[in-house]
């Protein structure tokens, strides 16, 4: 049994921890994904492959992802600045601006969707500028990014302002003084080290943003084969009482998401742990 | 699980007033989402006559939210003693899938256990700008047509078939000119909410669109509350007749010992008092007496219904929106 542990640690209370940690995760996470498994193996593996293989099917998946790994890749960088602003500056309504960005976290979502789709449709207070420019924004892929922005962007600060608040401004001052302009600095030292906390936050925009109805059916017009999402698809399936396809939809994202978490996070160890040799 | 949550938190649960006597009996009215108003009038009055009847106090819950979802619920085990949804298709499958209650549960009460009815109309602008008289002006280029997805909801169901069932009766009775038709109504569709309530949304507070295809006792609503001088309904030549069947969940009455009620309260349904609240709530009522009563509020229109034109929900529900069907048929790339 010890073997297959990495290797003993001087901590006390190991086992409980590790007990509680194995229990709460088989309950919260385990047991209820491993339900939306065996449902869908109650298919032949013909009828698996017909249902998440259907055109309107492939088509959601690939606005699911697109759209969500689009919008999480904004939120990266816009959430990066906003975290730099709250963090570096000091400005009169800080702290309101501060409490404001955990408000898309509190909303429920169909408001947010609502409240989205009326500023962006075509006569909507800022869809009207945006119509005579040939932009349209809502019932459309672009719409479904701006949603899934929207929901995604908090997950990005609240991971990256804490890694900037403790960051050693000694460490830019020192940059500068040897000579490095302010790109440099940026890219070798700034960058560097808030890398794991930016990939933490794109995983965590990401992630919600794939799972995310509430919102995007009200912005995305829901039209089949252009600006259906995979989630509406799997509340389609369940209105026929297709129990078996719904779920095959879902394993397909799971698995799908799994892996790309675990690659990003793959990629956030490694960046991490070239921080610790670095200092 | 999102999806979960989302469906839990759409079931809105409301007590009705009254009757709150040491020891009511409680009876769970499971329903879909336009009939709150309805049912809220019904139960008030029910309860009333139950008590004047019987001496015995009931209390009636109601649950309201999308049809196939409640249906889901009461097959996942909600407690429901009655259920009354948008079509028959959602309750044979509790009867089916589930057992809940006898296949043959339509033939139960009259007229295939539907005490009221509705049909669709078009909801357009004031002074009807792009003059929408019947279906056929649904297919003309720049008419914006707004329906909820047919999939995701059931009254968007009845509207296809009753672009379909149009389409048929002008063509003698050709399917292919009958699915071209309404092919062509859906390229004028910009927007598929997933729900009827959403297709309100976008078409009342949004502006978007020139007709919305909405249930009959909706759209009367609609222009009540929102104003005569914004919106118009326009009554199509022909329509189809809907029919939101009602049914005692046998399994559960038996179990919470609620038989007897449960089936007097949907039969109280057809007595005239029943009709009456159905009337006013804008559902046509099935008695004659109370339909020649309010009969200048229900414009005169010729209705088929499902069984004749397309053979009951089951047949139905697969030719038309399962996988493959005719409506996914209308998005296919080609086809």
């Amino acid at each position: 049994m010890q073997a297959v542990f990495k290797k003993r640690s001087i901590l006390p209370g190991f086992w409980p921890s590790f007990s509680y940690t194995t229990l709460y995760l088989t309950l919260i996470v385990l047991i209820p994904l491993s339900a939306v498994f065996l449902k869908s193996f109650s298919v032949t593996w013909a009828q698996f492959l017909r249902s998440v293989t259907a055109p309107p099917v492939l088509a959601a998946y690939r606005l699911s992802f697109g759209a969500s790994l689009v919008a999480g890749a904004i939120s990266t960088i816009v959430g990066f600045l906003v975290a730099w602003v709250l963090v570096r500056y000091e400005f009169h309504g800080k702290a309101i601006a501060d409490a404001l960005v955990d408000l898309p976290f509190a909303l429920p979502t169909a408001v947010a969707g609502i409240a989205l789709t009326s500023l962006y449709t075509e006569g909507g207070w800022l869809g009207r500028y945006l119509t005579p420019l040939g932009i349209k924004v809502a019932f459309t892929p672009l719409g479904v990014i701006v949603a899934l922005i929207f929901i995604g962007l908090p997950f990005v600060i609240r991971s990256v302002q804490p890694v900037l608040e403790d960051a050693d401004q000694e460490l830019e001052e020192a940059a500068a003084s040897l000579g490095a302009s302010r790109w440099q600095t940026f890219y070798k030292v700034i960058l560097p080290m808030t890398r794991p906390a930016l990939l933490t936050g794109f995983a965590l925009a990401f992630a919600r943003a794939l799972g995310e109805y509430g919102s995007v059916i009200f912005i995305s017009g829901n039209l089949p084969m252009k600006t259906q999402i995979a989630p509406l698809l799997i509340v389609a399936k369940l209105e026929q009482y297709d129990y078996a396809g719904a779920t095959a939809i879902a394993v397909v994202m799971l698995v799908t998401s799994f892996l790309l978490l675990l690659g990003i996070n793959g990629l956030q160890r490694r960046s991490a742990r070239f921080l610790e040799r670095a200092r | 699980m999102k999806l979960t949550t989302l469906l839990t938190s759409s079931v809105t649960v409301i007590f009705a007033a009254g009757a709150f006597a040491a020891g009511p009996v409680k009876l769970l009215n499971v329903s879909y989402d336009p009939t709150r108003e309805l049912y809220q009038n019904y139960n008030a009055a029910f309860a009333k006559y139950w008590k004047t009847k019987t001496g015995v106090d009931v209390q009636i819950a109601q649950s309201h939210g999308g049809s196939g979802a409640q249906a889901r619920s009461v097959l996942d085990g909600l407690q429901a003693d009655v259920v009354t949804l948008a079509l028959a298709y959602d309750i044979d499958v509790l009867a089916e899938k589930g057992k809940l209650l006898p296949a043959n549960w339509q033939t139960r009460l009259p007229n295939g256990s539907t005490p009221y009815t509705s049909t669709i109309v078009f909801l357009v602008r004031k002074g009807n700008p792009k003059k929408i008289k019947d279906w056929d002006d649904l297919v003309r280029p720049g008419v914006g047509v707004i329906t909820p997805n047919p999939k995701t909801s059931g009254g968007a169901r009845w509207a296809y078939l009753g672009a379909w069932g149009y389409a048929l009766k002008k063509n003698g009775g050709d399917q292919n000119k009958a699915q071209d038709f309404v092919k062509r109504v859906y390229k004028n569709v910009p927007v598929l909410d997933a729900g009827a309530r959403g297709s309100t949304t976008t078409f009342v507070q949004r502006g978007i669109g020139d007709v919305l295809l909405a249930w009959e006792n909706e759209a009367f609503l609609a222009v009540n509350e929102l104003g005569k001088d914004k919106f118009e309904v326009v009554v199509p030549s022909i329509s189809i007749l809907a029919e939101p069947p009602v049914a005692v969940v046998d399994k559960v009455a038996a179990k919470r010992g609620t038989t007897e009620i449960a089936k007097a309260y949907l039969e109280y349904l057809y007595s005239e008092e029943g009709q009456e609240i159905a009337a006013k709530n804008f559902y046509r009522p099935r008695s004659e007496k109370i339909f020649a009563k309010y009969a200048n509020q229900f414009s005169k229109i010729s209705l088929f219904t499902i069984d004749e034109l397309f053979g009951g929900w089951t047949k139905t529900q697969k030719t038309h929106f399962a996988d493959g069907g005719t409506f996914d048929q209308i998005y296919t790339p080609g086809a």
